[in-house]
């Protein structure tokens, strides 16, 4: 590990906390420029944020310190997982302490901690946006899990920067068979983690339908804030993993030069506002799914995960 | 879902009295005291055979012509290290639990020899031995099943454990019988010299009946059905006895006779036991996440953590057997980690549980929440068991599940078909597991402990006492040893994966645990202490986040929640397990195949408004109703035709003894 190194994960997770709001207004933006309408601008979750942790500090009656400190959690793993990513450089100094299965775990543990959240409240709303969330959860881990399979069969590891470095070095595999698939059955997963359409509806305000917002309905003030901070740059990370794997190029090496953590920088910034953008735009033409059709559609994920798994196998052209 | 009241806390003694009372503390020291000696004892044993000399001890007076001898080996040495170690905790809990619950003098009695039992298993040098001890920890742990048997529900999960406990203890008999034929001796030394010279077809039906006497006693489907029913009417230390020390028997039995007596073994053994690991893990967990009776979801859970032990058995196995030794030594590792890990949050679990039915009296989690206010000790003990369970990072399961997908991804593939379609389809049923898992942990804690009292005795619950809560506080610093710090297991692992030179143990380097858990050969590493730090450092971050705009802000205040307007909501309104679990019960219909029923009973006036509405579902085990209930009535349907043939008459049962004494001199002749 070097100083440099540190200094660009120090880069990366500031980069995730500032960028963020930008990713998330800038996708409502899009949406609403599609939709004809003018649209708040792309600062205006920024000003939501300072406007929310300006306000009162409001505890819900009844619950316990699992209710005020999830969002922490939320936002801690989501900020760990920020400084073990490949996102500017390949030299995290956090990389080999966590594999893709362990950034998998983190995201999950931030997942339950909202969950039990809600279910803290006692409310109806609460537990039904928590097994709702919970359900998907359960579903959505096979397909994350053997997608991470397949993606490691080329590099023979499941560690970020090997899998990132194996594919710069052999681009010819980002068109086999095996990593489509596990592209198209990551970005499945992504949508449904991140609670974005046809899986959730981030903007609804039917209580019903709501999954993501149901769970976290009794937040208000700065924890508000803090919890959709914090799914903002979830939604952030996981854009930029998916780019990184899928597209590495532009990222810094183990041991980097001031230019090319810029480069590494300005490179991750414009593949998340691409991928965002095109995830906005995609939102618009597709509806929610009925809740209980949500498994089918994973099961299809995980089904183009197996196939990505022994697509790699079959196909997968030695690397050493 | 079905109310499963617990009524013996309720229930005076008719010799209540101070004399009484101090006559029942000093009992339930002597015993839980006694208990944790001996696991304490165990625990000392197991670690000198694992790293120092193997252990010989003979007594030949005990048996008639044989002798009993025991050669406690670092295999050995491990299981009786795991059960030492979680007599402790269970020794130290009766203590408490005991007093509380009134045990009678009988489970007390019985507590510590269960314990004894269980510690000379696994040390067993002869089949004869064996045999025996394993007999012994049947019988006690089938006496401490009863020991509430006044109740019918304990009377009927006694009746299945005894009747598959012997089924299976028949199945091993018959294996190690024939074992001991072929292999030319008593001793398990003898044996294994003499291994090499037994033929194929001895083998063949060694595995296949040791696998399923010893798969059975681990809870592996299709022969789990005993776990679910006795595990939840068992009193609580009993059931952590059970699911935390007695099923790892089982796997003992397995990795003793056929991977290391018997090994290495032909390609199906591995492929057989990966196959029967994934479905129980699956199964397990499925059950698991739709479970409203707090113990019976342990008890699935316990099905689960079995099943992956045996999927990573199976996978060292089928590795090892196709000469990948690296990667098999991973496996193996993996399937002792998770034994290990298992041990420690599934006592902690069921000692949680046992403290809430303590206090309750209820282990329906429809009927319990709020317990974090009144229990706030017991609350964190199951959260740590909850989280080890689950596999989550910070959790005990962690490790050993992070090991067994690396062997998988790891395994070799080129020119292989079968490794290169074993091996995904095990990584999705691990994640399927993982994924399911933690769904039926976020029900037991978040339905169980949070929110608000679903009833009054759940509103009544007060917390646990001092040795209770020390028992729990064992497991639990044993769980957070295991999701922090399992560099202080490595020494360990490596002795005893260095006597399984069948599976792995040959290999240049197993898996090296240290601050970073590295894999020799490959690129891949991970440190549970570092992203523990780590995740600590960033909450502390967050929550310095939040202190943005604190100064500007007035001042913190209490508020209803959001009733949507109403007056105030009723405990009523919350959602219970059952609703928590609805979506996967929906999900997993084709597998689960609930009975449900939805009644609405509308107002005699007007037919738009509802009176009333009733959801009853009922959950049977789909494997026990289509398996076990046709074995049960063909016995029963022979059974009665066997009854034709004693009806009483001294006569015809004279001319049967002569006609069976004809019979033999005709053999024997």
């Amino acid at each position: 590990m070097s100083a440099m190194a540190g200094l660009a994960t120090a880069l990366q997770v500031l980069a995730v906390l500032a960028g963020a709001p930008l990713v998330v207004g800038g996708m409502r933006q899009v949406r609403a420029r599609l939709e004809g309408r003018a649209g708040g601008g792309i600062g205006q979750p920024w000003r939501d944020l300072r406007k929310q942790f300006r306000k009162q500090q409001i505890t819900p009656a009844g619950t316990t310190v699992i209710f005020a400190l999830a969002p922490a959690v939320v936002a801690g793993s989501t900020l760990l997982i920020a400084a073990i990513l490949p996102l500017i450089t390949l030299g995290s100094p956090l990389d080999p302490a966590a594999d893709l299965f362990g950034v998998v775990g983190l995201l999950f543990l931030g997942t339950v901690a909202l969950t039990l959240a809600g279910l803290d409240t006692g409310t109806a709303f609460g537990g039904m946006g928590s097994s709702r969330e919970i359900t998907i959860a359960a579903l959505v881990e096979p397909t994350i899990l053997l997608a991470v399979f397949a993606l490691s069969v080329p590099g023979r590891s499941a560690n970020l920067a090997a899998i990132v470095s194996a594919t710069t070095d052999h681009p010819g595999q980002l068109i086999s068979p095996g990593s489509l698939l596990a592209f198209v059955a990551l970005a499945i997963v992504i949508i449904a983690e991140t609670g974005r359409l046809p899986v959730d509806n981030p903007s609804t305000h039917l209580e019903l339908t709501m999954i993501h917002e149901a769970m976290v309905l009794e937040y208000a003030g700065p924890k508000l804030a803090l919890v959709e901070w914090a799914s903002g740059m979830r939604l952030t990370v996981l854009l930029g993993l998916m780019a990184n794997l899928f597209l590495p190029w532009g990222v810094a090496g183990a041991h980097p030069s001031v230019l090319a953590i810029l480069i590494g920088l300005v490179a991750i910034t414009a593949k998340v506002a691409v991928l965002a953008g095109v995830l906005a735009a995609g939102e618009v033409f597709v509806a929610k799914l009925r809740y209980f059709r949500i498994p089918e559609l994973l099961a299809g994920s995980f089904l183009l995960a197996l196939l990505a798994v022994t697509a790699s196998y079959f196909f997968a052209t030695p690397t050493n | 879902m079905t109310t499963t009241l617990h009524d013996s806390p309720t229930v005076p003694l008719p010799d209540e009295g101070p004399r009484a009372a101090r006559r029942v503390r000093g009992q339930a020291i002597l015993s839980g005291g006694l208990t944790a000696v001996l696991g304490a004892a165990g625990v000392a044993l197991g670690l000198s055979a694992i790293f120092g000399e193997p252990r010989h001890l003979r007594i030949g007076w005990l048996l008639p012509l044989v002798g009993v001898r025991f050669d406690l080996g670092p295999l050995g040495g491990l299981f009786v290290a795991v059960t030492g170690a979680v007599s402790i905790a269970v020794g130290v809990y009766a203590v408490g639990y005991a007093q509380r619950e009134h045990w009678a003098r009988f489970p007390l009695v019985m507590l510590p020899l269960f314990v004894a039992a269980m510690l000379l298993v696994p040390a067993a040098g002869t089949v004869t031995t064996f045999l025996l001890s394993w007999e012994l920890m049947a019988g006690a742990s089938l006496a401490l099943v009863l020991s509430e048997h006044h109740r019918e529900a304990v009377r009927s999960a006694g009746t299945f454990y005894a009747v598959m406990t012997q089924l299976g203890f028949a199945a091993i008999l018959l294996a190690l019988v024939v074992l001991s034929a072929a292999g030319g001796g008593d001793a398990f030394d003898t044996i294994a010299a003499h291994a090499d010279g037994i033929s194929s077809g001895t083998r063949t039906a060694v595995y296949l009946l040791t696998l399923m006497g010893f798969g059975s006693k681990a809870g592996l489907l299709p022969l789990h059905a005993w776990l679910p029913r006795a595990h939840p009417e068992a009193p609580s230390p009993v059931s952590a006895l059970m699911s935390a020390a007695m099923v790892n028997m089982g796997i003992y039995g397995i990795i003793r006779i056929d991977l290391q007596i018997l090994g290495p073994g032909p390609h199906w053994w591995g492929l057989t036991l990966m196959i029967f690991g994934a479905v129980s893990a699956v199964f397990g967990v499925l059950q698991a996440s739709v479970a409203t009776d707090v113990k019976r979801l342990f008890a699935y859970s316990t099905t689960e953590n079995m099943g992956l032990v045996t999927l990573a058995l199976g996978a060292a196995t089928l590795l090892s057997s196709y000469g990948a030794n690296l990667v098999a030594a991973m496996a193996m590792t993996a399937a002792l980690l998770l034994i290990l890990s298992h041990a420690s949050f599934k006592t902690l679990g069921f000692l949680a549980a046992g403290s809430v039915l303590a206090a309750t009296g209820l282990r329906d989690l429809d009927k319990l929440g709020g317990l974090a206010r009144r229990m706030p000790g017991t609350t964190v003990m199951f959260g740590i068991a909850a989280l080890g369970a689950s596999g989550l990072p910070l959790g005990a399961g962690f490790v050993g599940e992070w090991l067994l997908l690396q062997s998988l991804i790891h395994s070799p593939h080129d020119d292989n078909t079968l490794l290169a379609l074993m091996m995904p389809l095990s990584v999705g049923a691990v994640a399927l597991t993982t994924g399911l898992g933690i769904a039926a942990m976020v029900k037991a804690f978040g339905v169980g402990f949070l929110a608000r009292p679903r009833s009054a005795a759940a509103e009544a619950a007060r917390e646990a006492p001092a040795s209770m809560l020390t028992g729990m506080t064992l497991a639990a610093a044993a769980c957070m040893v295991f999701a922090v710090a399992p560099v202080v297991l490595g020494p360990l692992l490596t002795q005893v994966l260095a006597a399984l030179p069948t599976v792995g143990g040959d290999a240049a380097a197993g898996p090296v645990l240290g601050t970073f858990l590295r894999l020799p050969g490959f690129a891949g590493s991970t440190s549970p202490g570092l992203i523990a730090a780590a995740l600590v450092i960033a909450v502390l971050l967050a929550l310095g986040l939040t202190r943005w705009g604190a100064r500007r802000r007035p001042a913190a205040a209490v508020a209803p929640l959001w009733a949507c307007g109403a007056d105030s909501l009723s405990s009523r309104m919350q959602y219970t397990a059952t609703s928590f679990a609805e979506p996967l019960q929906r999900v997993f219909d084709n597998v689960l195949q609930p009975d449900t029923d939805v009644e609405v009973t509308h107002f005699a006036e007007s037919q738009y408004l509802v009176e009333k509405v009733t959801y009853r579902a009922l959950l049977a085990d789909p494997v026990e109703q289509r398996l076990y209930t046709p074995v049960v009535r063909a016995v029963t349907t022979w059974a009665q035709w066997v009854r034709r043939a004693h009806p009483g008459s001294v006569h015809l049962y004279l001319a049967y003894g002569a006609l069976g004494l004809l019979i033999v001199l005709v053999i024997a002749r």
